[in-house]
């Protein structure tokens, strides 16, 4: 019986499909288990684009202190870098650096857009050198209205990209 | 009728304006800086306004950096505050005006000396290479060095002289004209 | 060998588009426009082993065109976004450009409302000076220098945002006075925040500028002599650190500076230190301003003149200058009758202290780069515009 299963031809599927159930139930514990280490440990690239730094640096100072929400300060590589808080307006200048800087880091990387001018170009709609938004340089997660938001509103910014981070999938390939 | 009404509206402003200032009597230094300047220039230049601590004079291009020695060494103006371009489609010219300040004279310490210029304007520029020039002041007053590389893309008046003539603040691929142009328009308006 | 060239002969570039030859020796590098210090701007230099040769600063990384769009809004539609360049200082990027409109539009401030903003501008020059300073902390690597001003910048902030209903972007001086009066109970809140802030600025001298290690690298790196920082036309800390006496609020005082009673404050070394310095001192002197500007204060009376909708004054011109946080900052605002401005220029203090940047980096190490280069007093957005 077993072996009138088990033909040569059908071995390849049924193992095929045996590795599907595994990876699928390891899959999601595993996945879990990933996504909970990336949301307490998002470091931000320290890359200030505009005005809207100031609130950044008033964020991660002592009143407000986002390391508390796992969003660490780090002022090192672009390697280790997994978010980037687009803090304000992109010129034309700006953007294909910007664009550089994202392209340096490592999957998976995130994108919050902080203040009205990384959103729609805010208040410099009309610039001539500004971009109406990042939405044609970077993928955006998380949008941060203000101009510029309070610091609380990037927190929860930050937050709401931590409960999206544990929804995705962990890994790209499956 | 809307055109019609406000330059008469702003006519009759400027008159009041200008009536109310003359009376004032201008400081002992203000009137010696005009009346030195003049005396040495004559026609050459022309002293636009003068009100107490500010003032300004109007000269030709050619004559710029003359003026401008005259303003640092004799008068006491040691250093440059901005250099303006701003841009008159009306009169076919493009002015830039040189703000002098001064650090070392304590009795010009409250004086903004505004020396203006013109240059010409091309209707289709193409800058550094059209009749908009200007001799650079880079030689008298070093601090006019950005100042003039920014009015150089703003408005792309090439400053003759000038040791750095290149882009600043626009990004390096910029192929438009110089935005600050009254020609230029910015989007929707 | 001869032959190899690919790049043109300068001349036959169009401007703007030369290219330099270095020596094989000489190595360029770029410093950001992604850094681990304040961002937005890029320093091209050249160095020869550790010694910087040549360094051609590259802003325009935040250019938002405000001269441009100033052009087509009128004279009170700009307020929002010339306050926009620094916005933690934004009450004194906003005194030159009310002060030169009011001249155009012939309007007289009334005196309980120049005292308003007189404090409100003291107290943006410390929330700007105390960020200034986190940034130098960390620049030097020194994170309680980070942390303790970004703290006690958060007390100046709400004393502001009682006065003007926002965190940063107050938008607080109009043509013509101030948005709205000062709460009921503020004399005594302010008075009291001030003393508690004064008591720990004193406190930042033992932690920071008697601090050995900082000492050891701020001292000597890039020294400006008084003659150069005169003829660079610097401005501000820069040139009150090089031993010129000059500050904008005694040399030609505006609105009621005349009346009240502080010192400008000036040190005669003109290295970095002596540049992070000046700023400091200026805080005290803040504190002092705002304290007798308080007791002198008329109680009760008018903080605006109502403007007429869509204002618009006479054919003329108006150059003020106001002292800032990062030096004198001039507006030069041109009228053509209507009642949008024809022209708006804004001089300001980063862009003019930048030239200083070149001329004091050669000859350095490239490890003081960072120190000499934030000593400047210099925030990019607002040298863009």
């Amino acid at each position: 019986m077993l072996k009138e299963i088990l033909t040569p031809q059908t071995a390849n599927v049924f193992v095929g499909r045996l590795g599907d159930l595994l990876e699928k139930a390891v899959d999601k514990p595993l996945g879990y288990a990933i996504n909970w280490g990336r949301i307490w440990s998002l470091w931000p690239v320290h890359i200030e684009t505009a005005c809207c730094s100031v609130e950044f640096g008033a964020a991660s100072g002592p009143r407000y202190d986002v390391e508390r929400f796992g969003i660490i300060e780090a002022f090192g590589s672009l390697r280790q870098c997994d978010l980037v808080v687009v803090q304000g307006t992109i010129t034309r200048k700006m953007a294909p650096r910007l664009r550089l800087v994202y392209d340096q880091m490592p999957e998976p990387k995130y994108v919050v857009a902080m203040g009205a001018c990384a959103i729609t170009g805010g208040l410099y709609f009309d610039s001539y050198n500004v971009l109406p938004g990042i939405d044609g340089v970077l993928p955006v997660d998380v949008y941060v209205p203000g101009c510029p938001p309070r610091p609380e509103t990037l927190i929860q910014g930050c937050m709401l990209l931590q409960e999206k981070i544990k929804r995705m999938k962990a890994r790209k390939h499956v | 009728m809307e055109k019609e009404g406000v330059p008469a509206q702003s006519g009759g402003g400027e008159k009041g304006q200008e009536a109310k200032k003359a009376e004032a009597p201008l400081p002992e230094v203000d009137s010696s800086l005009r009346s030195r300047i003049e005396s040495l220039f004559g026609e050459r230049a022309t002293v636009e306004f003068a009100r107490p601590g500010r003032m300004q004079v109007n000269v030709a291009g050619k004559d710029i950096v003359e003026v401008a020695r005259f303003a640092r060494d004799e008068l006491g103006f040691d250093h440059a505050e901005s250099v303006t371009g701003i841009d008159r489609p009306a009169d076919g010219q493009i002015e830039v005006v040189y703000h002098l300040g001064s650090y070392t004279r304590p009795d010009l310490a409250g004086h903004v000396l505004a020396v203006s210029t013109r240059a010409p304007r091309e209707e289709d520029p193409s800058p550094g290479a059209d009749s908009t020039r200007l001799p650079s002041l880079r030689g008298v007053f070093y601090s006019v060095e950005f100042h003039e590389r920014e009015a150089f893309e703003m408005l792309g008046v090439y400053f003759e002289g000038h040791p750095d003539n290149r882009r600043l603040l626009l990004p390096e691929d910029w192929a438009d004209m110089p935005p600050m142009r009254k020609d230029f328009a910015i989007k929707g308006r | 060998m001869e032959g190899k060239t690919t790049v043109p002969a300068l001349a036959e570039l169009p401007p703007g588009l030369e290219l330099q030859r270095v020596d094989e020796r000489i190595m360029t590098l770029n410093v950001g426009p992604q850094h681990p210090g304040s961002g937005h701007m890029r320093i091209i230099v050249q160095i020869d082993g550790d010694r910087i040769v040549a360094c051609d600063p590259d802003p325009g990384y935040v250019h938002r065109g405000e001269e441009k769009m100033a052009e087509y809004r009128n004279y009170v539609q700009n307020i929002p976004h010339l306050e926009r360049p620094v916005i933690h200082d934004s009450c004194n990027i906003l005194y030159p450009y009310c002060l030169a409109t009011e001249e155009i539009l012939g309007i007289e401030v009334p005196e309980r409302a120049q005292y308003v903003r007189v404090i409100a501008a003291e107290l943006n020059r410390c929330v700007y000076t105390l960020y200034w300073l986190a940034i130098y902390g960390i620049f030097l690597g020194h994170s309680t220098m980070f942390m303790w001003p970004t703290g006690d910048r958060e007390l100046l902030i709400d004393l502001l945002e009682k006065m003007t209903g926002a965190r940063v972007t107050h938008a607080y001086l109009v043509p013509g006075g101030v948005r709205n009066d000062v709460p009921a109970n503020f004399e005594d809140v302010c008075l009291r925040q001030v003393d508690y802030f004064e008591k720990r600025i004193r406190e930042y001298a033992g932690i920071f500028y008697d601090n050995p290690i900082l000492i050891s690298r701020t001292r000597d790196a890039g020294a400006l002599s008084r003659h150069d920082a005169v003829a660079l036309g610097t401005t501000g800390s820069v040139l009150r650190a090089s031993g010129v006496d000059y500050d904008v609020r005694k040399k030609e005082p505006y609105d009621c500076y005349d009346s009240l009673d502080f010192e400008t404050s000036v040190m005669r070394e003109g290295d970095a230190y002596a540049r992070s310095r000046v700023p400091w001192l200026d805080m005290m002197q803040s504190c002092r301003i705002i304290r007798d500007a308080l007791s002198k204060m008329p109680k009760s009376g008018s903080v605006r003149v109502k403007l007429k909708p869509n204002p618009k004054g006479p054919e003329m011109v108006s150059y003020k200058r106001v002292e800032s946080g990062r030096g004198a900052l001039g507006c030069y605002v041109v009228s053509d009758g209507k009642p949008e401005p024809y022209r708006v220029k804004m001089s300001v203090g980063s862009f003019r202290n930048l030239i200083a940047l070149p001329y004091l980096l050669r000859g350095e190490k490239l490890g003081n780069m960072p120190a000499v280069y934030w000593s400047l007093n210099y925030w990019p957005v607002e040298a863009d515009r």
